[in-house]
């Protein structure tokens, strides 16, 4: 058992709630979507984030037993289940961070923390801080090269990548959860910064944004 | 723009998601209340400024966020190796060719020293308490 209070941020009775794109979307009325574009833009909003921090060896053993993943233990690395829909990504060597689909969060919380006892570590539950992009369309890399000096090439960025750079002047979490789509983890402070540069940059090339 | 190699990320990231944080290596003085004014004035504000082989704490503030250390040239500006927190230094004053050590390059030692300061603070102190 796990002696630490545990609360969900998430209020009973669904109350209606706001992605940090929720102004600007609201402010640019109808969204672009141009034809043949080259870059498709999608925010996928109220998803579960949370942030485990702690030794490799207890935490591995832990996400497997309530997630039945591995934890990555490679750097720059990053574990999908078979849905695609839940994922962990190493940070740094004592810190990744689990992403689950939007209402998971609390309840894997409490499980990791039962499974893990009086070990030490610590979890936070970080969703309302972060918001996660999409990035899809045959320019998408073209969009990134412009706007990360990470390298981006498909050599060095294979599927299954994730590191947290540079980005527009700001910093984001990217990677690449499969072959087609790049995901950007963004500081909800930056969402409508990180938005707009994107659409900025994928002007040459044409861009859908979905919601 | 130049590419440091992390440690931690174990590999080579774009030098602007790192900062440097100063000498690496300084030792806090295990015992403050019994040290001298000296020797905590020295921990606190003086630092090595060679001219040759210096290692520094530097941080990868925007990757992992994790501190490492960096043996770095100062007149090259060459880093010649990353390391991790609690390592030792591979490349040292004894590395050094005997033309560096003639051309006047330095080693930093590592460690709190006042080297040049000495002197200095011993004159002032004898002011003081005069
Ligand atoms: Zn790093």
């Amino acid at each position: 058992m796990s002696d630490v209070k545990e609360f969900d941020t998430r209020p009973a009775g669904n109350p209606s709630a706001e992605s940090p794109l929720a102004w600007t979307f609201h402010r640019q009325g109808v969204l672009p979507r141009d034809a043949n574009a080259g870059v498709r833009l999608r925010e996928k909003s109220f998803l579960g984030h949370l942030i485990l921090r702690g030794g490799a060896i207890i935490l591995d053993e832990a996400v497997r037993e309530v997630l039945g993943m591995a934890l990555p233990a490679r750097p720059n690395t990053l574990t999908l289940d078979e849905s695609g829909e839940r994922s962990i990504q190493w940070l740094s060597p004592d810190e990744w961070l689990v992403i689950v689909p939007g209402g998971e969060e609390f309840a894997l919380e409490s499980r990791l923390r039962k499974a893990m006892g009086q070990a030490h570590y610590s979890i936070i539950n970080v969703s309302g801080g972060q918001t996660v992009f999409t990035l899809q369309g045959e320019k998408a890399r073209e969009v990134l090269m412009k706007s990360t000096l990470y390298d981006v090439h498909t050599q060095a960025f294979p599927v299954g990548k994730g590191v947290s750079t540079v980005f527009a002047k700001s910093t984001v979490v990217l990677r690449r959860p499969n072959e087609d789509s790049w995901e950007l983890v963004v500081r909800r402070s930056f969402a409508d910064y990180c938005y707009r540069w994107l659409l900025d940059a994928a002007a040459e090339y044409g861009a859908i944004v979905e919601r | 723009m130049f590419h440091i190699y992390c440690p931690y990320c174990e590999e080579h990231r774009e030098e602007e998601e790192f900062h440097p944080k100063g000498q690496a290596h300084i030792q806090r003085p295990v015992d403050p209340e019994a040290c001298s004014d000296e020797a905590w004035g020295d921990y606190l504000f003086f630092r090595d400024n060679p001219r040759g082989i210096h290692h520094e704490l530097w941080v990868h503030a925007v990757g992992c966020r994790k501190f490492f250390n960096i043996t770095r040239h100062t007149v090259s500006y060459e880093i010649l190796e990353t390391y991790k927190m609690g390592e030792k230094p591979s490349i040292t004053a004894a590395d050094l060719s005997e033309k560096d050590k003639q051309a006047g390059v330095q080693a930093a030692s590592g460690g709190w020293q006042t080297v040049g300061a000495r002197p200095e603070s011993e004159a002032l102190n004898k002011e003081a308490r005069a």
